[in-house]
């Protein structure tokens, strides 16, 4: 290829030209999806109140008095009191359930993100090697998202409790193991459609390679219906931990999620109401602000789909 | 008294950058039985002049200015009294006809309807009066075709079932929005034919809207050019090809590789240029 | 290499699709897309391929340089059968034979630079380039297609429909490819910058010698840019020659059809050829009867 030891003249003057380029930068569309996000005041403002929730959940515990697991003796399922700084009562083992509600909004905000992160990860690459490769690579693929969907996810839970203990990286297992499948579907949909696209079929006359033409224009090209996926599945993660938990599968006492104390809250919820009503707010407040993001980030990422 | 008379009309719209100019100062008069072309390339504001004047409009679109139709005044009018001009009195052909016609709907079905409307026919008589429209646009069979869904035809078929569905109530206007930029330019050739015939047979008058120089030569009397939203040149088309005055139109007739003349390079006309540019 | 020298040499080449008709029994029907199409390219020539919609022309285009699976016959680049060719060997053709499509922003990737997309191809071709030597040779790109160099980091919406086509052009161009095939690369594009970006590529074809397949339907915009012409109708090439006499003294009757149709911008030669449409009609309607 001419020029390309550097010494051709052409070169050099477009070289010395750079140098004092000034190229502003471009208006990427993610820039445009933020602002467009920005305007839409219900989504701003469940933004800011999860931001608050996970803020109060992880330092919040530092300025409590009580830890999660104390007792407190002279303090045994009593409503709330200010005078003893149990500012949300206390439960039946007397311990402060302030502390409590955080210490179990932080399980299932770990929860939540950890399992969300593994099933975008596999459920995006699973899903756009098999979009884009079809025929027989994608039938086989597909087959076996069939297959585990089929399980009833129950009893893959229970087996796992069996083979390996009760244990919460078994959570993230077990939830991340079916959500990936969702979003494998998904993606794969959405790649049939992108490998369509001129750009893609540009790519390849260009001579890339398959698995470049996948990660630098298909896997770019997915991240609105796979943000707006992953959010709107994260109240669907919580719901499924606080089921596991509930059914004694998941978090293990001392520790706590805000579905094992809504569990352990239910049955007393007419004598012990305060047991119940915080971790349920938490949990409804957390939903809703989830479910007002996920149809703001619809709205944002295709504004023609109003 | 001029079969249509537009004056000064302007359309804008509001957008989340703005406003934006999209038709800025629109006259023209139009005589019974006679053709006008309104030409212009994208942008340029032909098509929001004829929404605004049949009430199309989207909702984020303001229309001012005079449109008077047989001597009434018909712009912005509420949607009942607009709804007693079109396909009436104004009948509208548009680019697509794959989204124009409802794909669910038997021709046969979506043309009696109108006649049911409009003309207080009855189903027989609708139908006969569909099947004489069909072949008045030469489409071949049309006892038969009739009863076929929209899918079933061709692109350029289906462009004549447009143009027979609104020649149906015997309109005095005809507004066609770029009739044949979907089509091949076989088919084009012949629709455009298809309407000069009709135009003389039926008496319609044509308002043409296109970016295509070319299918106005042979087919309108008067010719409007237009650009970012103004009139750029209206005259009398022979006069217009003879001796273009603007600058903008002398740019878009030399930008046009034609078969008649072979140059050496094609003169183009870009927006920098325009922006100095002043009206004829 | 002489200005005639052959480069390309395309030999019955066929291009056949399996339609599932449904049906009981999964019925199917073959569509001949393409059916035993023949010709030859010359070094820094332009053929046109005219036909209309559903002739076969983009289907043909894609088949000869593999984009797509031909059915059958040979597609010589320089003497080697691109059919034939291993997935490396393809590779490399890649960097020779180059693609503009006709949807200006559809063929730009739309999260990635103006810069990262010119740079593509030669980031694959050519991995030993630094970035710095990369980012000169885009910015000289985008100078020699009429943009300026410092758009390079703005992305494909920012840019109009024209400015989005020499973004495909420089695109094409990077690798210094000796064929570059246009797939209605100025269709879709506004009569004043469709003459603009005819010129440039005219002019780029004079200052890189490179060779171009012009495909479109619009046969007064082929005649100009191409010195020979190639008439598709139903898949089949129906005439070919040099550009002057197909247009001037057309053979076949469908190039007679196709030629009488293009609408000329002259009131009263179109009056002219509206008769002589009319005379064509009259002629098929008896000749059918």
């Amino acid at each position: 290829m001419p020029g390309i030891t550097g010494k051709d003249q052409v070169l050099s003057t477009y070289a010395d030209k750079l140098s004092v380029l000034d190229a502003p930068k471009g208006r990427s569309l993610t820039q445009d999806a933020l602002r467009r996000l920005t305007r839409n005041k219900a989504a701003v403002l469940s933004i800011g109140m999860l931001v608050l929730i996970v803020l109060v959940a992880f330092i919040g515990p530092y300025f409590v008095p009580w830890g999660y697991s104390e007792v407190d003796w002279s303090n045994i399922r009593k409503p709330p009191n200010f005078e003893a700084q149990h500012y949300l009562g206390t439960d039946q083992n007397g311990r402060d359930m302030l502390a409590r509600v955080l210490q179990g909004t932080q399980m299932s905000l770990i929860v939540a993100a950890v399992a969300t992160l593994v099933s975008v990860f596999i459920g995006v690459i699973y899903g756009a090697v098999a979009g884009y490769f079809g025929g027989r690579v994608d039938a086989i693929m597909m087959r076996i998202v069939d297959v585990m969907y089929a399980l009833p996810y129950i009893l893959f839970v229970i087996i796992l409790v069996v083979m390996f203990g009760r244990n919460p990286v078994l959570l993230f297992v077990g939830i991340g193991a079916i959500e990936w499948l969702t979003m494998a579907r998904i993606v794969r949909g959405q790649t049939l459609t992108l490998k369509e696209r001129e750009f893609v079929e540009a790519a390849r006359a260009s001579g890339a390679k398959p698995f470049t033409i996948i990660l630098r224009h298909i896997v770019p090209n997915l991240t609105g219906p796979v943000v707006i996926y992953a959010t709107l599945t994260i109240p669907e993660i919580i719901i499924a931990e606080s089921f596991l938990s509930y059914l004694g599968l998941g978090v293990q006492e001392p520790q706590t999620s805000l579905g094992t104390l809504i569990s352990a809250g239910a049955p007393v919820a007419e004598v012990m109401p305060w047991l119940l009503l915080a971790p349920a707010a938490v949990l409804v407040t957390m939903l809703f602000c989830l479910t007002y993001v996920g149809d703001g980030l619809r709205d944002a990422l295709d504004p023609k789909d109003r | 008294m001029a079969l249509l008379e537009v004056k000064n009309l302007k359309v804008d719209f509001e957008t989340n950058d703005g406003v934006v100019h999209a038709v800025r100062d629109l006259s023209y008069t139009l005589e019974k039985g006679k053709t006008l072309a309104i030409v212009g390339e994208s942008g340029s504001g032909k098509t929001q002049g004829a929404f605004a004047l049949m009430g199309l409009l989207p909702k984020n679109g303001r229309a001012t200015g005079s449109v008077r139709f047989d001597g009434k005044e018909i712009l912005n009018l509420p949607l009942r009294q607009i709804n007693e001009y079109r396909a009436a009195r104004i009948g509208i052909i548009f680019q697509d006809p794959m989204t124009s016609l409802n794909p669910y709907l038997r021709i046969s079905r979506q043309m009696t309807e109108v006649l049911e409307r409009h003309k207080g026919m009855n189903h027989s008589q609708a139908l006969a009066e569909s099947v004489r429209f069909l072949d008045a646009v030469r489409i071949p069979d049309a006892k038969n075709r009739v009863h076929m869904y929209p899918h079933e035809f061709s692109g350029g078929m289906r462009q004549r079932v447009m143009i027979a569905m609104s020649l149906l109530c015997g309109p005095e206007l005809l507004i066609a929005d770029e009739p044949t930029t979907a089509l091949d330019v076989t088919v084009q050739a012949e629709i455009i034919d298809l309407l000069v015939d009709l135009q003389e047979d039926f008496g319609a008058s044509i308002i043409l809207i296109t970016h295509d120089l070319g299918i106005v030569a042979g087919t309108c009397e008067d010719t409007l050019v237009m650009f970012n939203g103004e009139v750029m040149e209206y005259r009398k088309t022979d006069e217009l090809f003879a001796n273009p005055n603007h600058p903008y139109t002398q740019g878009l007739l030399s930008a046009v590789p034609r078969l008649d003349k072979k140059v050496e390079r094609l003169s183009t006309v870009s927006y920098e240029f325009m922006a100095g540019a002043h009206k004829a | 290499m002489s200005e005639k020298d052959v480069i390309l040499e395309v030999r019955n080449l066929s291009v056949h699709f399996d339609i599932p008709t449904g049906g009981l029994f999964g019925g199917h029907k073959v569509l001949k897309a393409v059916k035993d199409v023949s010709f030859d390219l010359h070094a820094g020539e332009t053929l046109g391929i005219v036909g209309e919609s559903g002739c076969g022309k983009s289907t043909l285009s894609r088949a000869i340089i593999r984009l797509i699976h031909a059915t059958e016959g040979e597609s010589l680049w320089m003497g080697k059968d691109i059919l034939k060719m291993s997935p490396k060997e393809l590779i490399g053709l890649r960097k020779d034979i180059q693609m503009i499509f006709q949807d200006p922003l559809a063929s730009l990737n739309p999260r990635m630079t103006a810069g990262a997309i010119i740079a593509e191809p030669l980031k694959i071709h050519y991995p030993e380039v630094t970035k710095a030597e990369r980012t000169v040779r885009v910015a000289e790109m985008m100078e020699k297609v009429g943009l300026t160099a410092n758009m390079i980091n703005k992305y494909p919406h920012e840019f109009s429909g024209g400015q989005c086509q020499r973004i495909g052009i420089a695109r094409a161009l990077i690798t210094r490819p000796k064929l570059i095939v246009c797939d209605e690369a100025v269709s879709a594009l506004d009569v004043s910058v469709q003459a603009q970006v005819i010129n440039l590529l005219m002019d780029l074809q004079k200052e890189f010698g490179v060779s171009l397949l012009f495909i479109a339907h619009d046969i007064a915009v082929v005649r100009h840019i191409a010195q020979r012409i190639m008439v598709l109708y139903f898949g089949e090439v129906v005439e070919i020659g040099e550009s002057e006499q197909v247009v001037m003294e057309p053979r076949h009757d469908y190039t007679k059809k196709l030629i009488a149709s293009v609408p000329v911008p002259d009131p009263k030669e179109e009056m002219k050829r509206r008769e002589e449409r009319r005379r064509l009609r009259r002629e098929a309607a008896a000749a059918a009867a």
